[in-house]
């Protein structure tokens, strides 16, 4: 069996994001760029995969600008066996990356499509369900558990009821939950090794897919800043004030 | 143990500049040489905090050609101003009366962390293997007593010390010689220095704590290449520190206060010290419709050659600060970390290839433009032990009119540990609030630098005896670990009438002031999981 694991790299889940003066985007200058978190959960359960047996091939892919390929690199560190990097400049909707990765299954036939639920930059939440929909194939979102059955998948599913067990043939896609699993890190030596694994680099011309944006960004803002609170001195006055100035009692 | 190791020519621990400025070197004297260098933080750049204004001199001899290279040096300093700050009056000192040693027209504005991000991909391309994401936390020593190189921290470690699913086992990296790059206060070079007793002809070392904050300003405010120091308010005459204001490109001030960590009232909040010079009229109009965008900080050396230790030992060598090689007034440190560390691969080249002993580092520093430099340097911070006014007068003397060359040498006579009084003794200083335009708290400030550390790991600041402070420490000093931390790590609880100490260690921007400063030398900074602490963009 082989796997795919798409990634994408993101601004680092701890910096705190600054919207741009001019309202045309957020800040990436001077700012550390990490993994989509989920997407390490995908890398992760296709390497724990691979090693109970069950896969031959772990093939990384990204979408993005030149330095997009660190995320590759990092996946190839913990178990990733190649990587492709499809060059893009610029900001990148999701349906260009699910059209380029169809194109790349096409080519690379694998049994299975792993990749984040989300992106936390985003947050979209489409790329897995676009590209299901068109290769045709089966799709399991919101994955915590995925366990290998011959030519099926048990996958449950965090849902807003809570989980849902469900069943799909493969080939199928699986976007990943962040419960999946405790993503591995990269030893040292894994790094190294890592270095001289092969990353086949694509443009998305080459592909014959069109990235140019088909959404047209009107305007980034921050969100309202929150009002101060303030301290009252007995239930009777904040009953007063939740009736009377706040109106909702 | 079971741990794999890997051996190298050179194993360098730390990519700031003297490290990196260490591992280029290296390679372009002999590009055969295995060079590793070691990062803790989780990419080159991400803990290094700076000014910085940035003399060229030794990126000039190490990279002739950094101007070809599309180095992030850009913004040439274009104008100076020394202010002497009173509460609300400011007094503009003439430039061309500053020492020498202040006057900066031939320097850049930078950003440090960028200069070694591109200082990285330099050593890169010539070979140097870099690891982010990996603190050495062992030295690791031959049966002779030499050491050997270092284990990386095992990963994956819970709070009680067990083993998680994750466990992921630290490396050992041997070197034919290891090289400690890892800044002020280095906690490996900190066990060096005892083990080997580097420091037994040296005065104590000397620190500082230095804050800076990144801000966008109003380009009205703005004048790209102005650097601006001021002296004075809000320290008293009796405490040592001052503030940098460098206009840097994109509309942004880089903004700081040093404070030299031999202060003696308990009470002082390094931070709040801070917080509060900012609401000088002088400052306050620069930044007030302006945003905040950076925040950090991080311990400095101001011993100079008085307090630097030996820096060579068997097998291994210590460059820049992790001895101590900054200049004090000049405020600069980078470029004699760099110079240090070209000396260093000059010394391991012969070392390796002729089999001299690593001591000729010693003989080729004494011939360095730095020790010309540092030796000009050495009485300035000691003469700020008589105050402020009196420091001022005899700077004047010894660097404008004699240029550094007078005939003896001050001492600094305590290390900054002992200097603390006790809280009874000293007045209490009442800090004003923040106003959250130009004043800030601690965990709004600690919320910008991105810090995080993996949950549930071992906590990273070590207490020798824990019931010190609650049972010592809070009563004479008044615990000033509340203080003097940068990011509010250190918390006095109180729960059911029994004072309880509190280590937020996943706060820890990793500055090791506490390390320095903590009265009875309870407090031990190791290293956390790889890849924790800040995240600083442009510092």
């Amino acid at each position: 069996m082989k796997i795919l694991v798409a990634v994408k790299r993101v601004i680092d889940y701890n910096v705190q994001v600054r919207v741009k003066d001019d309202g045309s985007g957020v800040v990436t200058e001077n700012v550390k760029m990490s993994t989509n978190p989920p997407d390490d959960n995908a890398i992760e359960e296709a390497v724990k995969i691979k090693e109970s047996g069950k896969a031959k091939e772990i093939v990384a892919i990204t979408v993005g600008e030149e330095k997009a390929q660190e995320t590759v690199r990092k996946a190839l560190a913990v178990g990733a066996d190649r990587g492709i990097h499809v060059k893009v400049g610029g900001a990148i909707e999701p349906l260009a990356v699910s059209k380029i990765l169809k194109k790349i299954v096409d080519k690379e036939k694998p049994d299975l499509v792993f990749m984040g639920k989300q992106a936390i930059d985003d947050d979209c939440n489409q790329t897995g369900q676009m590209l299901s929909a068109l290769l045709n194939w089966p799709q399991a979102t919101f994955a915590s558990k995925i366990e290998i059955k011959d030519r099926k998948l048990e996958v449950i599913r965090e849902i807003d009821e809570g989980l849902e067990t469900i069943e799909i043939n493969t080939p199928a896609i699986v976007t990943c939950d962040l419960r999946l699993n405790e993503p591995r890190y990269a030893s040292l030596p894994n790094i190294m090794k890592a270095k001289k694994k092969p990353i086949e680099q694509l443009n998305a011309s080459d592909l014959g897919v069109d990235v140019s944006p088909k959404i047209q960004q009107l305007k980034v803002e921050e969100p309202p800043k929150r009002k101060a609170g303030i301290k009252v001195s007995s239930v009777a006055e904040l009953v007063q004030k939740l009736k009377n100035e706040a109106k909702v009692i | 143990m079971g741990r794999e190791s890997m051996e190298y020519d050179v194993v360098i621990i730390g990519g700031g500049p003297s490290g990196l400025s260490t591992a280029i070197k290296l390679k372009q004297l002999d590009s055969n040489l295995n060079v590793c260098l070691l990062e803790k933080a989780s990419e080159i750049g991400a803990h290094i905090l700076s000014g910085n204004v940035f003399e060229t001199r030794a990126l000039d001899e190490l990279l002739p050609n950094w101007r070809e290279l599309n180095s992030p040096i850009k913004t040439k300093v274009s104008k100076e101003k020394f202010l002497f700050l009173g509460k609300t009056k400011s007094l503009s000192w003439p430039t061309w009366l500053l020492p020498k040693v202040q006057q900066n027209h031939n320097n850049y504005i930078i950003s440090l962390a960028n200069l070694c991000r591109w200082l990285a991909e330099q050593a890169e391309a010539l070979g140097v293997e870099i690891f982010p994401g990996f603190p050495a936390s062992e030295i690791l020593y031959n049966q002779d007593g030499s050491v050997k190189g270092v284990a990386t921290q095992d990963m994956g470690i819970d709070k009680e010390g067990n083993k998680k699913d994750s466990f992921e086992p630290g490396i050992e990296l041997l070197g034919k010689v290891t090289v400690f790059a890892e800044g002020c206060r280095g906690h490996l070079g900190k066990q060096l220095i005892e083990k080997f007793n580097l420091s037994k002809d040296t005065d104590p070392q000397q620190y500082g704590i230095g804050f800076k904050e990144i801000w966008e300003i109003e380009d009205k405010n703005h004048e790209e290449g102005m650097v601006m120091h001021t002296a004075g308010w809000p320290l008293d005459n009796n405490t040592y520190g001052g503030s940098f204001m460098y206009h840097a490109e994109n509309k942004q001030v880089f903004l700081g206060y040093v404070i030299g960590l031999d202060y003696k009232n308990p009470h002082l909040s390094p931070y709040d010290e801070f917080q509060r010079f900012k609401t000088h009229p002088a400052i306050r109009k620069i930044i007030e419709r302006g945003k905040r965008i950076s925040y950090g900080a991080r311990a400095l050396i101001e011993g100079g050659l008085q307090s630097l230790p030996q820096m060579f030992m068997p097998g291994a060598l210590l460059v820049g600060c992790d001895a101590g090689t900054l200049n004090m007034p000049k405020i600069k440190g980078s470029h004699t970390a760099m110079k240090s560390g070209m000396i260093a691969a000059e010394t391991i080249i012969e070392n390796i290839r002729e089999n001299k002993n690593l001591s000729i580092y010693e003989e080729k520093f004494k011939k360095s433009w730095i020790y010309e430099e540092l030796h000009a340097a050495r009485n300035v911070k000691p003469s700020f032990s008589w105050g402020l006014i009196l420091g001022i007068i005899f700077t004047g003397i010894d660097q404008i009119l004699f240029k550094g060359k007078l005939p003896f040498t001050l001492k600094h006579k305590h290390a900054d540990h002992e200097t603390l009084k006790f809280a009874n003794e000293m007045p209490k200083i009442n800090y004003p609030k923040y106003d959250n335009i130009i004043t800030f708290d601690k965990t709004s400030s600690v919320y910008l630098t991105g810090t995080n550390h993996a949950d549930n790991q071992p906590v990273h600041l070590k207490l020798k005896d824990p019931n010190l402070p609650t049972n010592y420490t809070l009563d004479k000093f008044d615990e000033p670990a509340q203080r003097y931390c940068p990011a509010g790590v250190y918390e006095i609880q109180k729960e059911n009438d029994i004072n309880k100490f509190v280590i937020n260690s996943q706060n820890c921007i990793h500055c090791k002031t506490c390390d320095i400063k903590e009265p009875s030398q309870n407090i031990t900074w190791v290293t956390p999981e790889g890849s924790g602490g800040p995240k600083y963009g442009n510092m």
